[in-house]
């Protein structure tokens, strides 16, 4: 039997991602029969599944996009070919629903009917001789007709019918919260997508995964609410410190995953203290992107606070217990390259790397703009697009965008590939360029930034042409 | 910071990387606390191949906690023929997930910079020299 997944009509992009992660997680196989960002139902079969419905409810039952999953017992373009195609697909199993109390509900996006023509239409099921008491409330049997209508059509265009077999995650979003939190910041990411992203990063019970940029700890709480064990770090001691006994530590009291938070450091990217062994299931994170909070690294961008500070009796400034040390401006595209590489080093094959990155300006999907509206005589500024960035040991998974208002972030997920499946030429010529880019760092500023964006031209075309 | 934290980490800086003295991190002056916490065999499952063995004994030693057995503990060993957890794995829970270093310091092996933690939180930040 397919299945129907209704989603919520929102995050689109992320939608599938979500479920594909899941499955992988649970090993459960399954293929998309159709799916389109456009509309809230997608319908999937499994492979190889012994217990089709099991798999159904484990597959969406921490999934955040998903709202409820159902049996498919018919779909049709109107209601005549609907009800020819449920004779067809479950007339042999009518027997074992007739006698059981039920409910008939209605499911259309982007449409409506007065009630009257609802009962009409209700009726016109009668074929299948429900015979059981029809109750609001917890009845055994939930039926619901899907309708999918485009915008201001009078008809829909596609009709469904199923029965309500498993219901999605979406109950966590409302105790993660952010308005419910005892301690957030002005970069918290939301509830919805912080647990989107933990279910990107497969957490579960048993695995171990590392923010880079904790913050508040937004990402660590969502992975730790999947069971994960967490730790993280962040260049600002203060964020994780928090004031009055609001901390990030505090934040894992009010969720109840203290026994998972394995703690928090004050550290950079660029001189981590974290070992270079493969010893992490996932790494989360959403690097500062130079707009509310600084991008920095440690260091100092004049070349005589690079040597040691003596102060004036004679003690260096660093060992003082106040010392706060000093931090430089860093590009951003360079520290993408550095986290990739970072997680290259540290994550177990198959472990995730899910980062999130910015995108300046506004550049629609051609698609998107609506038909017969005239194009505006001024060119919308072209959207300042990063590539992906790419490193030979991952490999992209997914990415998924979303959409403010003059810019867009977007959450791109990696796989440590396993050492046999790497290029060893292409990890060879992405470590000399990074050494290379080291070491004209070394001799002066200012050919800087020319060299970083010879060195990102090049490993965005994945070191094909040496 | 939990104990299991300390075979994760070593020291920050980029002259130190390659030398084996500068991991594990030595704890100085360092205070325990002990909290309480649920067992979680699965992770300490997963983990047990991740972590060194000789270094969690250098570093348990050093905190003058009870001496580990000589090699790292068959995971098969985890559980009793009734499904509960064994000493053994109570044991290990206790050291990784329940110690807790509150205050003190890391001092690395081979450039002697010592980091310090304080209200568990380990601070690793460098000074422009050392970068």
């Amino acid at each position: 039997m397919e299945y129907l997944i209704r989603f919520v009509q929102q995050h689109e992009t992320f939608r599938k991602p979500e479920v594909e992660a899941l499955a992988e997680l649970l090993k459960i196989k399954f293929r998309w029969v159709s799916y389109s960002d456009d509309t809230p139902f997608a319908i999937i079969d499994f492979e190889d599944t012994e217990n089709p419905t099991k798999a159904a409810r484990d597959l969406v039952s921490r999934s955040i996009l998903v709202s409820k999953m159902y049996e498919l017992w018919g779909r049709g373009t109107d209601f005549d070919s609907l009800h020819a195609d449920i004779r067809n697909r479950t007339e042999h199993i009518w027997p074992d629903y007739q006698a059981s109390t039920f409910r008939f509900e209605f499911d259309s996006y982007h449409g409506t009917h007065p009630n009257d023509e609802k009962w009409r239409l209700i009726e016109s099921f009668s074929y299948m001789k429900f015979t059981g008491r029809i109750v609001m409330s917890r009845p055994e049997n939930q039926f619901i007709v899907f309708e999918d209508y485009k915008l201001d059509a009078p008809k829909p265009h596609n009709v469904f019918f199923g029965r309500e077999v498993a219901e999605g995650g979406r109950k966590a979003m409302n105790k993660y919260n952010v308005k419910k939190r005892h301690y957030i910041a002005t970069t918290s990411m939301d509830a919805e997508l912080s647990l989107v992203t933990a279910n990107m990063a497969l957490s579960a019970p048993g695995t171990i995964a590392y923010d880079p940029f904790m913050g508040t700890g937004s990402f660590p709480v969502s992975c730790a609410h999947f069971g994960a064990a967490v730790f993280g770090s962040d260049l600002d001691g203060r964020s994780i410190r928090g004031k009055k006994g609001r901390n990030v530590a505090s934040n894992f009291k009010q969720y109840g995953t203290s026994d998972l938070y394995l703690g928090g450091v004050t550290a950079d990217l660029t001189n981590s203290p974290i070992c270079s062994g493969r010893f992490l299931d996932a790494i989360v994170c959403d690097p500062p992107y130079g707009v509310r909070e600084g991008l920095k690294v440690l260091g100092h961008v004049k070349e005589k606070l690079q040597q040691e500070v003596i102060l004036s009796n004679g003690v260096p400034a660093h060992l003082q217990s106040d010392y706060v040390p000093p931090k430089k401006p860093y590009s951003f595209v360079r520290m993408l390259d550095d986290i990739l590489d970072f997680s290259a080093i540290r994550l177990v094959d198959g472990g995730r790397l899910c980062m999130w990155m910015p995108v300046a300006g506004a550049k629609e999907d051609p698609e998107a703009t609506p038909e017969g509206l005239e194009e505006p005589a001024k060119e919308e500024p072209e959207a300042e697009e990063y590539a992906i960035p790419q490193h030979p040991a991952l490999a992209l998974v997914a990415e998924s965008k979303q959409h403010f208002n003059k810019w867009s972030r977007r959450l791109i997920t990696y796989r440590r590939l396993q050492d046999s499946e790497i290029s060893q030429e292409a990890l060879t010529a992405y470590g000399m360029q990074r050494l290379e880019l080291q070491a004209s760092n070394q001799t002066g500023e200012t050919t800087r930034a020319n060299d970083l964006n010879d060195f990102r031209k090049k490993y965005f075309e994945g070191f094909k042409n040496p | 910071m939990k104990l299991l934290t300390l075979n994760f980490l070593t020291c920050a800086r980029k002259t130190c990387k390659t030398n084996p003295a500068a991991f594990p991190l030595h704890p100085r002056e360092a205070e325990l606390e002990q909290i309480e916490a649920e067992i979680n065999p699965l992770l300490i499952q997963n983990l047990l191949p991740r972590i060194n063995w000789e270094v969690l004994k250098t570093i348990s030693q050093e905190l003058g906690l009870p001496s580990l057995p000589e090699s790292a503990p068959d995971s098969e060993d985890f559980m009793t023929e009734e499904g509960e957890p064994t000493q053994t794995l109570k044991d290990l829970h206790t050291l990784l997930m329940e110690m807790n270093v509150q205050n003190g310091k890391l001092v690395c092996g081979s450039c002697e910079h010592e980091y310090a933690i304080k209200e568990g939180i380990a601070n690793f930040l460098l000074p422009s020299h050392m970068v």
